[in-house]
């Protein structure tokens, strides 16, 4: 597809029957205010975070009952067929965006990231982004530089971790009561 | 016809700054020690579930507002990846539980689509079916709740005494009245019982005269009138910005459904007509949701009418590897039961790879972003949900209005809680 002209992509790839343009973080903003204005990308679907933390590896976190992760002793596991592609960095942001014509196509902007490393709002291409880029902060502690109002938006003001987050464990909550007599 | 119309609503851009989703209380125009900061919800009866609206008020008009959600997060996503393939879809059903076999319908096609498994005629149709049932149970729910809302009370049992009949053909072709699970990945959990099209048709046959009665009871009600129209205004490049979809998209006058516009299952094959309505206003949404109905009623009918010219025909894949062997087969077949024993244990692995697969739901634009490392449970599992979207819109469509008024704008929106906050 014609998707050569949109600054800061690195790589593209096309898997089934979706197109991924894989852009350089430092450029994003560059390359989606290119896609709106010179593509019709007038639409922010989504905004999806994916913590790859032990992809391909075990074990895997995140497992009812264990924190190492996925057992291979545990009934409902088991080892991985092959080894999945490696990852160029730990988190995925998937940008899910759609245009609203006559001429309906989707494409998805991806930007990668190690922990603490951030990248910049989006909300001044589409005010939409507005929340989900407060749940992705949220579920996985991505910041995004440049958002007015990054704050916690499902989870509680004051809660600790990022629950999306692979190392992040099921059931971490405390029960009250479970340690008293 | 453009997608997108040139008429304004409104002139300008009413979406706040710098914040799109905080309205904020100007002190140019109000004088701030008259402003009363209220709590509208998270408990109020009338937010459509837990939604809580911090609004400032300047005498009885809405100076600022700040939508807060996430009482209702349950962490599904989180769940879902702790879980089999198998095992997940019980999940998406309950995320928005209104919709519940709309969100079912786009887990398994997003599973569907990660495996590349072929879904029989059968089962497509009858999902169409189910989905566009859903959509008339959705809307019904909305209708009733919105109305009570601002006072229509006799509505609620109306729509109410419907929507349990659209359970009843739920209860038989599941078991269950909500929450089926009737949707397996490769098909349907069990071949349409054959009662289920002629008692379809029956409520098929009612249902528009019920419609009817609905817009009699309100198109020419003096105070539903006043108390929807021009309020709640939100024009389509605003709509779009702010990522709304669905009903709200097209009654901001956007001629925009994905079920025409990028068809999935056999939206292609079937006729309907997508209601647009261009003053973007609460009457506009409800006129929306009223034809949404209607068609709807017409595709159930065409479904039916396939389910019933492929009677006989399989209603799920024929891949032991992903799809639980008969019932019958267990008894006498030892791969069957090796097959069965896999798939409800481990659970079948799905091929590497990510997709994003997006449905028309009553809602609008439903989205599931799915990551798979080839093996049995999901590694990302993300849902776009409409209501969260749609919330997003709050702090537009409030601004200027009376707060007696924002309990008609927010349910307007149609935010199901669970949904936006899973």
């Amino acid at each position: 597809m014609a998707y050569e002209d949109v600054p800061g992509v690195v790589e593209t790839h096309e898997a089934l029957g979706e197109i991924t343009l894989v852009v350089d973080p430092a450029r994003l903003v560059e390359a989606c205010a290119h896609l709106r204005d010179a593509h019709g990308f007038n639409m922010l679907s989504d905004i999806a975070a994916t913590d790859y933390l032990g992809w391909g590896e075990e074990p895997v976190s995140g497992y009812v009952g264990t924190v190492a992760g996925r057992d291979l002793n545990d009934p409902s596991t088991q080892g991985l067929a092959r080894v999945p592609a490696p990852k160029p960095k730990r988190f995925s942001v998937s940008y899910h965006l759609l245009r609203v014509s006559d001429e309906p196509a989707r494409v998805r902007v991806q930007a990668w990231l190690d922990d603490g490393e951030g990248v910049e709002s989006v909300i001044r291409v589409w005010p939409a982004a507005d929340w989900f880029e407060r749940e992705t902060y949220d579920m996985m502690g991505i910041s995004f530089e440049g958002h007015p109002n990054l704050v916690r938006i499902l989870m509680p003001e004051d809660w600790e971790g990022h629950p999306q987050r692979k190392d992040y464990p099921l059931g971490g909550e405390p029960v009250r009561f479970s340690d008293e007599d | 016809m453009a997608v997108v119309p040139t008429r304004r609503i409104y002139e300008g851009t009413r979406i706040p700054s710098p914040i799109p989703t905080v309205l904020q209380v100007d002190p140019a125009k109000h004088a701030l020690d008259d402003i009363l900061q209220i709590n509208f919800g998270p408990n109020h009866p009338s937010t459509h579930g837990v939604l809580r609206l911090v609004v400032d008020l300047d005498g009885e008009t809405v100076a600022g507002l700040r939508a807060v959600i996430g009482y209702l997060h349950t962490g599904f996503e989180k769940n879902m990846e702790a879980k089999t393939w198998w095992k997940s879809v019980t999940y998406a059903p309950r995320i928005d539980y209104v919709s519940f076999q709309a969100n079912e319908l786009l887990y398994v096609l997003a599973v569907e689509k990660l495996l590349g498994i072929e879904v029989p005629r059968r089962a497509t149709w009858t999902r169409m079916a189910l989905a566009e049932l859903t959509r008339i149970h959705s809307h019904l729910i909305w209708l009733g709740t919105s109305a009570l809302e601002i006072g229509a009370i006799s509505l609620l049992w109306y729509s109410f005494d419907d929507r349990d009949l659209v359970l009843d053909l739920f209860e038989l072709i599941g078991g269950t009245r909500m929450h089926t699970r009737y949707f397996q990945v490769g098909g349907l959990a069990e071949d349409v019982p054959p009662r289920f099209t002629d008692e379809a048709r029956k409520f098929c046959d009612f249902f528009p005269r019920s419609i009817d009665e609905y817009e009699a009871l309100l198109d020419r009600q003096a105070i539903w009138l006043q108390r929807t129209k021009g309020i709640g205004l939100l024009s389509a490049e605003d709509a779009l910005a702010l990522g709304q979809s669905g009903p709200i998209l097209r009654a901001s006058g956007v001629d925009w459904d994905l079920r025409k516009r990028m068809p999935y299952l056999f939206y292609d094959e079937v006729e309907f007509d997508v209601p647009v309505y261009e003053n973007g206003d609460v009457y506009d949404r409800y006129k929306v949701h009223m034809d949404e109905m209607r068609e709807s009623v017409r595709i159930v009918r065409q479904c039916l009418d396939r389910i019933d010219e492929t009677d006989g025909e399989p209603w799920i894949a024929d891949d032991r590897k992903v799809v639980l062997p008969p019932r019958h087969e267990l008894h006498t077949s030892m791969e069957s039961l090796i097959h069965h024993f896999k798939i409800v244990t481990e659970g079948y692995t799905v091929p590497e790879g990510e997709v994003y697969v997006v449905i028309e739901s009553p809602r609008g634009e439903n989205g599931c972003y799915l990551v798979s490392d080839g093996g049995p449970r999901p590694w990302r599992v993300k849902f776009r949900a409409p209501s969260f979207a749609a919330l997003q819109a709050t702090a537009a469509v409030a601004q200027g209005g009376l707060i007696a008024d924002l309990i008609a704008v927010a349910a307007s929106l149609d935010p199901v809680m669970g949904d936006a906050d899973r």
